[in-house]
């Protein structure tokens, strides 16, 4: 997941043109034009055509049109779905990180924990909605809950993997040249195993953004998820697809942050730099 | 006569799964000399060579290093390994000031070692890259250089140039030698080439497998530098090749 994407092989040809961004853009005006077409041969079906869900989007965001419930409510429901997203990864990370480094490292912690958390990781997110709900109450706690579950296990594993598979032969040249056992780990494993936890913290920011909408079904008044199941209860469709617009577009540009940092931070990693 | 830098003593090794990989090995280097290990494959060159770095425990005899018995590694024996072993996220520099900074040296001095090793290993255009940038034979610098920043009195080397192409062995062998009358640092090398073995060593030690064992000592005693086409320095190889083969006919039958 973490890969940069390959460049393309040069043009050998005289003329060379980047067709790159070319490339990118064609699926999704494919699938545009095959959704405008397909709510252009069925008028009056349940699926709103693009123009629509973009005229929703502007009131969304702006107000002006429909001037209801939803109109000017995008901000307000961005911000209170961001803030939840990421406070649930700080508190999924605070957790996972450490836990990860002590499993990855310690046999006994290992051997103790192992195998709980392997029977609780393929549970999914939406079956712990009803459990949630009792445990944390109808509203936000519930929503922070089920987001942290959601990124917390991706970062765990890939902290758990990334620890462990340090090249013994870090271990060996680092105490050749004088590094007593006890300092291999902020010597030697913490920065060898950056680049794996670092994919395990991509994953789980990008999971967060997944489950936001699920936790968001826990009777919250705000957010995206709140405002997607408002919207389809009213059978307002075109809000449905403007809110799944905005949490694609979100999920993507704070994943291309979180690429970006890495690139920065992790330059001497070939799969990163 | 000065003592003995490093003295194996009926030095024997079983690993776990009951693979006798060394037996009754005795070897005893004095300061400043340079030996190489050569032998068949699975011969116990690498066993030998980290039991002395202190990787790998001795599990009969012993091996003593400048009058103390090894029982682990130590910044006293640098090792340098086929493979580099570089920290791939420290830069040049940073990798081989790894050594003065882990043994407690004050940063800015250690920095100052690293610049000085930097130069003497002809890294400087590459003091701030990181280790994926460079290739092969340059990495290999940069394994050296620390080992030598860190005050190492033996450098053990396992096949160090055995990944290499022929032309920048030739080189590092060149550079490995003037480094190693520079500093006076006492050598074990193992290499696969007996050439390699016969330009490089004051001393050429053969083993020979099943199990792992020292069959044949040569001095060599050639003007260095070694002109690897003389007639002298055929001779040497023509009986070395067949104490080796010697031992394959053995082994045969
Ligand atoms: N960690 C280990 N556990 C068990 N057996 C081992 C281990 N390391 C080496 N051996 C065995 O010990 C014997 C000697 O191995 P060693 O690596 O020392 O040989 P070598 O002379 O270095 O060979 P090569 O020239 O192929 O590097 C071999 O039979 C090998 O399989
Ligand atoms: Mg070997």
């Amino acid at each position: 997941m973490s890969e940069a994407v390959e460049p393309l092989p040069a043009e050998t040809g005289p003329v060379r043109i980047d067709v790159t961004p070319l490339l990118r853009i064609v699926v999704p005006v494919v699938l545009l034009v095959g959704w405008w077409a397909g709510t252009a041969l069925h008028p009056g079906g349940l699926i709103p055509a693009p123009s629509e869900v973009g005229v929703a989007l502007w009131d969304l965001a702006f107000g002006g049109i429909n001037d209801d419930a939803f109109s000017r409510m995008l901000l307000p429901d961005l911000i209170a779905s961001a803030s939840r997203v990421y406070g649930a990864f700080v508190l999924a990370a605070a957790v996972a990180l450490p836990l990860g480094m002590l499993i990855g490292r310690l046999r006994l912690v290992r051997e103790m924990l192992e195998p709980t958390l392997q029977v609780l990781r393929p549970v999914p997110v939406t079956a712990w909605l009803p459990l949630s709900m009792i445990m944390f109450g109808i509203g936000p706690k519930s929503a922070f809950f089920l987001v942290a579950l959601g990124s917390f296990f991706p970062i765990l594993l890939n902290t758990i993997f990334a620890v462990r598979s340090v090249e013994p032969r870090l271990f060996e040249a680092a105490q050749m040249l004088g590094v007593s056992p006890a300092r291999l780990f902020p010597k030697v494993v913490l920065p060898a195993s950056l680049p794996g936890i670092f994919t395990g913290l991509r994953l789980g920011l990008g999971l967060a953004w997944v489950v936001i909408v699920v936790g968001e079904m826990t009777g919250v008044q705000t957010g995206l998820g709140a405002m997607i199941m408002d919207a389809r209860q009213l059978s307002r469709t075109e809000i449905v697809i403007a809110g799944m617009a905005v949490i694609g577009v979100a999920g993507f540009l704070s994943d291309y942050a979180v690429l970006m940092l890495g690139r920065k931070l992790l330059a001497w990693s070939p799969r990163h730099g | 006569m000065t003592p003995p830098i490093l003295s194996a003593i009926n030095a024997g090794k079983v690993y776990p799964g009951g693979i006798e990989a060394l037996r009754n090995a005795n070897l005893t280097i004095a300061p400043g000399e340079f030996v190489c290990l050569i032998g068949a494959s699975g011969c116990g060159k690498s066993t030998l060579l980290r039991m002395i770095a202190g990787f790998e425990t001795v599990t009969s005899g012993q091996i003593v290093v400048r009058g103390k018995e090894v029982t682990g590694p130590g910044p006293d024996r640098g090792m340098v390994f086929q493979d580099y072993g570089l920290f791939p996220w420290l830069t040049i520099r940073k990798n081989i000031a790894f050594g003065p900074i882990a043994r407690g040296k004050p940063k800015a001095e250690a920095m100052a070692i690293a610049d000085r090793f930097v130069s003497m290993m002809g890294l400087d255009r590459f003091a701030d890259s990181y280790p994926h940038q460079l290739s092969g034979g340059m990495k290999q610098r940069v394994a050296i250089g620390r080992v030598l920043a860190n005050d190492a009195r033996m450098a053990l080397m396992d096949e160090p140039f055995g990944a290499l192409d022929a032309m920048t062995r030739e080189r590092l062998q060149e550079e490995l030698l003037t480094i190693w009358r520079a500093t006076g640092l006492s050598v074990v090398f193992v290499t696969h080439s007996l050439e390699e073995a016969i330009y490089l060593a004051d001393r050429v030690v053969v083993m020979s497998p099943g199990p792992g064992r020292i069959v044949a000592e040569e001095r060599i005693t050639l003007e260095r530098p070694r002109d690897v086409s003389s007639p002298e320095f055929n001779d040497i190889r023509r009986h070395l090749a067949a104490l080796l083969h010697a031992d394959h006919a053995t082994e045969a039958a």
